[in-house]
Order: C-alpha cells, then sequence, then structure tokens
C-alpha cells in the first residue's frame, strides 16, 4: 500500500491504523543460555509423565481399597484420590509441557495468510449449469414422461414401510384405552390398605393423631412376585398416603363426611403436577409438600393446591373400616391420579369451597 | 322450767359434737389425696418435675401443661417426648422462631427423668424407650438392607436420600440425621416433635426401626468419596463449577496466549 491518496478507512476514521505490531524477540530467541533451560523444563515436564503413570499402578496394586484418607474436610477412599492425582497431574505436564515447548522454543515468525472467496467463479458456475442440462436431456425425460411418473410414485410408496413401523409405538391410546389404563387403579371395594414395604393391615383405632403412613393396596402383595411389570405399573397409580389428623381441626366437605375414619384420611401419593411421588407431610399445618417443584397441597382441605405449580387437587380415596376394623377402601378413586393430560375430564376434581 | 333439761342434755351435746368432729377428720384424713411420700420414690420425682416445669417450660405451655398461644398442650405426648426435646437441647426454647434447632442440653438426665415423668403423669404417652428397642446390633444384611427401603420410603421425602435432612416450608427444615443417636431417632418418630408426622408401632414395629437405625449407621460410615457442597444440589454444585472450573480453564488460556518474557 504505497499511493499518497488518503485511504478510505483513513478518511473516515480519524485515528489512523496503527499497522501490526512491532516483533519482539523472545528471551529464549536472543539467549542460548535460557533457551537451554527452557528445553530442561519441558524435559523434565514430559519425563514426570511415565513416573507418574508407574505410580498410578503402583497405587492400584499397593493401596487397600476400604482404605481412606481425611483432607480438606473431605473422607475420601485413598485408593481412588491417589490414582486421580497421578493420573490427572501426568496429563497435565503433557499439556503445560507442550505449551511451554510451542510459547517459547517454537518458530516466533508471524504469518498472514489472506482470505479468499468462498463463491465459485462465474465461469464454473456457467459450465456446471450446462452439464446438468446435457444431462437431462441425455435421459429423455422430456419426451418419455411415463418414467418419471412412474419414478415419482415408486420413491412415494417407499415411505409406507416405514410409517407402518409406528405400530410398535403402542396401542392408539383412544378413550378406551385411557378408561382401561391410566384412569383405573387397582382400588376397588373392600381392598385392604397395607403399609408400604412389610404389607401390613392397618388398625384404624391404632391411628395417633399426626401419624403418617405410606400405604399401598394389598393386592400388590401377591402381584410383586406373579407379575413384576404389571406390579411397578399399578403401584405408580395406586401409592397412597394415610394421614390422621384432629377431626376438629379440620375442614370437611358435605360430599365427603363418609369419606374418612375419624379423621383418618387417604389420598394419593402422586402428585397432579408432573407425578413425582410426595409424603414430605407437615403435621401441624396438615400441608403436604412436592419436593419436585414445591407443589402444596392442604391435606385438612380436602388436598387443595395453597401453592405451585400444581392446577388439581389431589385425589382423595374413600376409605372405611372391616368388621375387624382395618382400614380398607370403598372403591376406586373418582378422579384420574398423578398429572393431566389433554383429553382428562377436570370437571370432577375437587375445588376449593366445593360441597 | 326447761332448764333442768337443758342442763342435763348439755354434756350429752358436747359428746356428741366431739364424735361427730373425731368421724369427719377421721373421714377426711381418710380421703384426702396423699401429699409427696419422701418413701414412694414416683410421686416425689413427680413432685420435683413438676416443680421443674413450672419453672422451665409454663411459661410457654401452661402451669398445668395445658398449653398456650406460645407452645401446644403437652397432655398426652409422654415421656419420650420430653426426653427427645430436652435431652437434644431443642427445649426450652431459647428464642421463638420458626423451628427450634439442636443446641448442647444443659439439664442432668435425672432431671429430664423427673420432667418426663410429670409430663407422662399428665396424660398416657409413649415412655422412654428401653436399649433394646433402639440398639441396632445384631441384624442381619437382610434386615439393614429392608431398613433402607423403609428408609427411603418413610423418611428419604423430608431428610433426604442420605440422611442428611432437606428444606421445608417457611424457614422450618428437616434436620440432617448423620451423628444422631438411635435413641433419639426412636424418640422423634414415636413422638413426631414440631413438623414430623407420628410413626407409631402399628405401622413402624421397634424392630424395624432398630433397622432403619442400623442402615442410618451404616450409611454414614462408608466414605462419602466427595465434598457435599452443603448439599445444595445444583446451586452449590454450579457456583464451584464457575469459579474454580471455568475461572481455571480461563487462567490457562490467558497464560497460554501471554508472550512470556520478551528481550527488549
Amino acid at each position: 500500500m504505497t499511493t499518497s491518496e488518503p485511504r478510505e478507512v483513513e478518511r473516515i476514521h480519524p485515528v489512523a491504523d496503527p499497522g501490526v505490531e512491532h516483533h519482539v524477540e523472545r528471551w529464549t530467541d536472543v539467549d542460548e543460555a535460557a533457551a537451554n533451560r527452557v528445553t530442561r523444563q519441558i524435559t523434565f515436564m514430559f519425563g514426570m509423565v511415565p513416573l507418574l503413570c508407574i505410580a498410578f499402578v503402583v497405587f492400584y496394586f499397593a493401596i487397600d481399597r476400604s482404605a481412606t484418607v481425611d483432607f480438606a474436610g473431605l473422607h475420601a477412599p485413598a485408593q481412588h484420590t491417589l490414582m486421580g492425582l497421578a493420573a490427572g497431574m501426568a496429563i497435565l505436564l503433557v499439556g503445560v509441557g507442550a505449551v511451554q515447548w510451542a510459547r517459547l522454543l517454537m518458530n516466533d515468525h508471524e504469518q498472514v495468510e489472506e482470505r479468499h472467496d468462498i463463491a465459485s467463479s462465474d465461469d464454473t458456475r456457467k459450465e456446471a449449469v450446462a452439464q446438468f442440462s446435457a444431462g437431462v436431456e441425455d435421459s429423455g425425460i422430456g419426451r418419455r414422461k411415463m418414467i418419471g411418473t412412474s419414478l415419482a410414485g415408486a420413491l412415494g410408496i417407499l415411505a409406507v414401510p416405514a410409517l407402518v413401523m409406528f405400530a410398535d409405538m403402542g396401542p392408539w391410546p383412544g378413550p378406551g384405552m385411557r378408561r382401561a389404563t391410566i384412569e383405573r387403579t387397582v382400588w376397588a371395594e373392600g381392598v385392604h390398605l397395607v403399609t408400604d414395604v412389610t404389607y401390613n393391615r392397618i388398625k384404624a383405632a391404632e391411628m395417633e393423631i399426626g401419624q403418617l403412613i405410606n400405604a399401598q393396596p394389598e393386592v400388590l402383595k401377591e402381584m410383586a412376585h406373579d407379575d413384576p411389570i404389571q406390579f411397578q405399573r399399578e403401584k405408580a397409580k395406586a401409592s397412597i398416603i394415610i394421614v390422621k389428623m384432629d377431626p376438629n381441626r379440620i375442614k370437611v366437605p358435605k360430599s365427603r363426611t363418609d369419606w374418612h375414619v375419624g379423621g383418618i384420611l387417604c389420598y394419593s401419593k402422586i402428585c397432579t403436577h408432573v407425578g413425582c411421588p410426595i409424603s414430605l407431610w407437615e403435621q401441624q399445618t396438615h400441608h403436604l409438600l412436592c419436593p419436585c417443584h414445591q407443589s402444596t397441597f392442604d391435606l385438612g382441605n380436602s388436598g387443595v393446591v395453597v401453592f405451585g405449580p400444581a392446577a388439581l387437587s389431589l385425589p382423595q380415596l374413600p376409605i372405611k373400616v372391616d368388621a375387624q376394623g382395618f382400614l380398607v377402601a370403598q372403591r376406586d378413586f373418582d378422579v384420574p391420579v398423578g398429572p393431566s393430560y389433554f383429553e382428562r375430564d377436570s370437571s370432577k376434581d375437587y375445588q376449593d369451597g366445593d360441597e | 322450767m326447761a332448764t333442768p333439761a337443758r342442763k342435763r342434755r348439755r354434756p350429752a351435746r358436747l359428746v356428741l359434737i366431739g364424735a361427730w368432729m373425731f368421724v369427719l377428720g377421721a373421714a377426711y384424713a381418710a380421703v384426702a389425696p396423699t401429699s409427696v411420700q419422701a418413701d414412694g420414690g414416683v410421686p416425689a420425682e413427680i413432685a420435683s418435675g413438676k416443680a421443674m416445669f413450672t419453672t422451665n417450660c409454663s411459661s410457654c405451655h401452661g402451669l398445668n401443661g395445658e398449653g398456650t398461644s406460645q407452645g401446644p398442650s403437652l397432655v398426652g405426648v409422654g415421656a419420650a417426648a420430653v426426653d427427645f426435646q430436652v435431652s437434644t437441647g431443642r427445649m426450652p426454647m431459647a428464642i421463638p422462631g420458626a423451628q427450634a434447632p439442636r443446641r448442647t442440653n444443659t439439664y442432668s438426665a435425672e432431671e429430664i427423668r423427673a420432667m418426663a415423668a410429670y409430663v407422662q403423669s399428665l396424660g398416657p404417652g409413649p415412655e422412654i424407650p428401653k436399649p433394646e428397642q433402639y440398639d441396632p446390633t445384631g441384624l442381619s444384611e437382610e434386615e439393614i438392607a429392608q431398613g433402607g427401603e423403609l428408609f427411603r420410603t418413610n423418611c428419604s421425602a423430608c431428610h433426604n436420600f442420605a440422611g442428611h435432612g432437606g428444606a421445608l416450608p417457611n424457614g422450618k427444615y428437616a434436620p440432617s440425621l448423620v451423628g444422631v443417636s438411635g435413641k433419639d431417632i426412636y424418640e422423634a418418630l414415636r413422638t413426631g416433635p414440631q413438623q414430623m408426622p407420628v410413626f407409631s408401632k402399628g405401622a413402624l414395629s421397634d424392630t424395624e426401626v432398630r433397622q432403619i437405625i442400623a442402615y442410618l449407621s451404616e450409611l454414614h460410615e462408608v466414605p462419602n468419596g466427595g465434598f457435599t457442597l452443603g448439599g445444595l444440589g445444583p446451586v452449590s454444585e454450579g457456583f464451584w463449577t464457575w469459579v474454580l472450573g471455568i475461572g481455571g480453564l480461563s487462567g490457562f488460556a490467558l497464560w497460554i496466549a501471554s508472550r512470556g518474557a520478551r528481550a527488549r
């Protein structure tokens, strides 16, 4: 750029282009002793790597797997800690050595590489179009149109074998399928409420105010052995929590006066937001909190939502006692348990203030 | 006219009055409530417990443990509730707040027993457990594994899967169970302190409670294999990733891009 006229950029911008910074040589370029010192440093770093790898192998075989080390408040397995330190240091030294090599010893000459246009030249593009047109002419598709039409049909029908595979994704989720699956649980008239894990029946008279029981339907006990897949499906919907509250300190609507047994109420354990199991119950406030997204339900008020993203009240299971005083279900839930879905009929869900 | 007759009757009346007073006095002595008996033992413990209760607890729980606007009724909470709350230093509560935190207990075992006996006399509730009810020794591996299943089903919602505790609404929290004694866990399960629900014998037998205690002590003996970072999840983990991880990488990037010592 040696021209007497000021360039365009210089006319627009008042500050002149400073150009490329003046090149300054490194100590290692001008002082052979410095270069040798850096060489020794880098060689030492690379030389440490085999030693660390040997240490890793030694740690693997020599250290008792149950031994632990305590440092900086950490109580960790000794073998894993030392193996990690050895392997990590080895990889770090390879990297640091390589960087030092490139920064201080390799060629320091600055190079400039000009960019060029990505697009092809006009001649190349004209030539490509001409070759394509010649190919079309050669195939004769302009004269024999039947070939083109039948090819289009053949390619189109190839989608059918691919699409028919979607049938494997399961039965069509119509109203009948929903009624048989997500809109019912194994709860039914007379099914005993039993403790989760241990499957013990629950005596209503033995429950105390403030008590919480994580419970399941008794029919799951057999299913757990006979049909584990069905067991998982049914447990995911049928899980319940039973709580006992002072009957004088809770609100029971007229339509649900016979749903509880002297302050013992039973609710679905599945959050109506996205279906997390919930049993985080505060016995004094009667609030049930979902740990996933903090939806909060008031079990002393038919399970209405008092906080959080859930929109539907927690479904309540009507219960009674059998002749021996054990808790049993009156029937299945009146509404589908768990999170909502597009086709769900939400007119039967309890809303705060319903009778 | 009537004077001689009256004179004759007077001694008889005096005798009658004397006899009546004796009968009344004897009857009263027989039906009157027996006061403190030094030899009886138990009533004396209750009496000293009542005295301590009046001094330390009654300002919030009422002079007879009936409860006030400041504290709940203690009728029927049982001796185990007193032992749990006082021996862990939660009660007497130092300052009103969302929840009574664990503190150093300043009462002797006898003093706690006396207060517990008094509260138990107000209304029956869970008794202070005996060691065989909460001592986890002698359980098989299968039983301890079942304790883990019971813990994850019943306790992990609030106390976290590893028993490290968790947050509740409005400043309340489920405390960490690391280092908590088996007796404290037993008493808390049976009495339901503060927001914690009750887990009674009908739903969780003494053996199952021992399994849970055994599982927790075994869980907390195993090396944790890393920093908990306060157990706050993505908040503290993200903080350390940004500060240490990305900060350290930025440091390396700056060092690589720097020109190093130049021979000016």
